[in-house]
């Protein structure tokens, strides 16, 4: 029971408390720049989810059998970041193979998470940060592209509202776009703390 | 590039353009680091190192990265310059290399880096590419400051630890959390707007161009996508 309840704490804090967007600032290109339709953001979140667990289920052993067991600690970035890269072709391969009518509505968003620093930031937090072990890795993982979609789908709400309403000429785009995302991230600041009494 | 003068590749980086203000590059680690200035000085040396480095490397094995797999090979690069950083400063500033944390080894990914080693190394001789390394280096440099200075003066009232006599009674310390850090970015660039006017190449949206990940994608997604989304 204790474990099921630490695990529940993990999710809980990463999609709330510690939201990557919004309060660790990871992820923030594809935030920014496919938060503009509700459809592209979900499937953009869904896309992160996957890629995020499974990378994290790729990193995890590789960190604790190979890479400590043979002294090799510091080449966490290189390979990790090439485990990724090569992941992510993989799966897009894979899905355009066996699953072609889910790659058609994914496959477009997979490239774009090579680079996104979520992905990199979920798998070497996990193993530096807090050393978490392996299920409670993966919960995490899942709990950040959780996180993240629901950043993604909150956001692109708000966003067809500012393309309609009138702003100052230099505050058009953008700085209008980050302004707005503050204030939902000064939202997510009322989930600070939850956690701590989930189970009191 | 329609001037290509030495000194129009170094100074372009600071303002016309700037990669956080103009080019709107690498805004994970702008938001993340610029709590305070001597975090944000810290970062924007250590992403400034790897930017040059790689841009020379990068520069130099232009013609032997074969055209398919050239952003693997940029990538493993770029990691490999950002490890050897990552050491020096945990050895030599374990308190800075604590502060940074993750976001250190996230240099590898921020697509700055990526970004000029696709837009510019891969395409200029050895010297221009440095210097624009220099050039954008200091751009974010200056820009990951100036952040800093106004949500450290604002939020901690404090400039590099040091605590400033009037602003230390008024903190306003929402600066150093997110939301500031989201509220200042975007107000620096419509700060930046207004004052390049016209003349910087500034982006009203989200677009393929200067996106590190428009080679990969072969423009193809996003640019579909915001078509869509019209």
């Amino acid at each position: 029971m204790d474990t099921f309840k630490s695990l529940v704490v993990i999710l809980m804090s990463s999609v709330l408390v510690n939201n990557y967007v919004l309060s660790r600032f990871l992820g923030i290109c594809p935030f920014l720049g496919v938060s503009k339709k509700l459809n592209q953001a979900t499937g953009m979140g869904i896309a992160v989810i996957f890629v995020m667990v499974v990378a994290t289920a790729v990193t995890w052993p590789i960190q604790h059998y190979v890479l400590d067991a043979f002294g090799l600690g510091y080449m966490q970035t290189i390979v990790f970041i090439l485990i990724i890269a090569a992941l992510v072709q993989f799966i897009e391969m894979a899905l355009k193979k066996m699953i072609p009518s889910l790659h058609k509505s994914l496959g477009v968003y997979l490239p774009l998470i090579t680079t996104n620093c979520a992905v990199l930031g979920v798998t070497i937090d996990n193993i530096a940060e807090h050393n978490f072990n392996f299920v409670e890795s993966l919960v995490n993982s899942l709990g950040c592209g959780l996180g993240f979609l629901l950043a993604m789908v909150l956001f692109s709400g708000i966003r067809s509202k500012i393309v309609e309403s009138e702003i100052p000429e230099s505050f058009k785009g953008l700085p209008a776009t980050l302004i707005a995302a503050s204030f939902i991230s000064l939202a997510f600041f009322g989930f600070a703390g939850i956690v701590d009494n989930l189970f009191a | 590039m329609k001037n290509n003068s030495n000194l129009s590749i170094l100074l372009k980086g600071l303002l016309l353009e700037n990669p956080v203000f103009v080019l709107v590059l690498g805004t994970c680690p702008t938001l993340a680091t610029s709590t305070s200035v001597i975090g944000a000085l810290g970062m924007g040396l250590a992403a400034m190192a790897v930017l040059i480095c790689s841009n020379a490397v990068i520069s130099l094995l232009r013609k032997v990265i074969p055209e398919t797999v050239r952003i693997p090979c940029y990538i493993v690069i770029i990691a490999g310059f950002v490890t050897i950083v990552q050491m020096i400063i945990h050895a030599y500033l374990p308190a800075l290399y604590d502060m940074l944390g993750v976001y250190l080894a996230l240099i590898t990914v921020n697509c700055i880096i990526l970004g000029r080693a696709e837009m510019f190394a891969g395409k200029n001789t050895v010297g221009k590419s440095v210097l624009d390394g220099v050039g954008m280096g200091l751009g974010f440099t200056l820009a990951l400051l100036s952040m800093a200075t106004i949500r450290e003066i604002l939020g901690a009232g404090s400039f590099a630890g040091i605590a400033l006599p009037f602003f230390s009674d008024h903190k306003i310390e929402i600066f150093t959390k997110a939301p500031g850090g989201f509220l200042v970015y975007g107000i620096m660039i419509a700060i930046v707007y207004k004052i390049t006017h016209g003349k910087a190449p500034y982006k009203k949206q989200f677009s393929c161009e200067g996106c590190p990940s428009a080679a990969i994608c072969n423009r193809g997604s996003c640019e579909n996508a915001v078509k869509e989304g019209k």
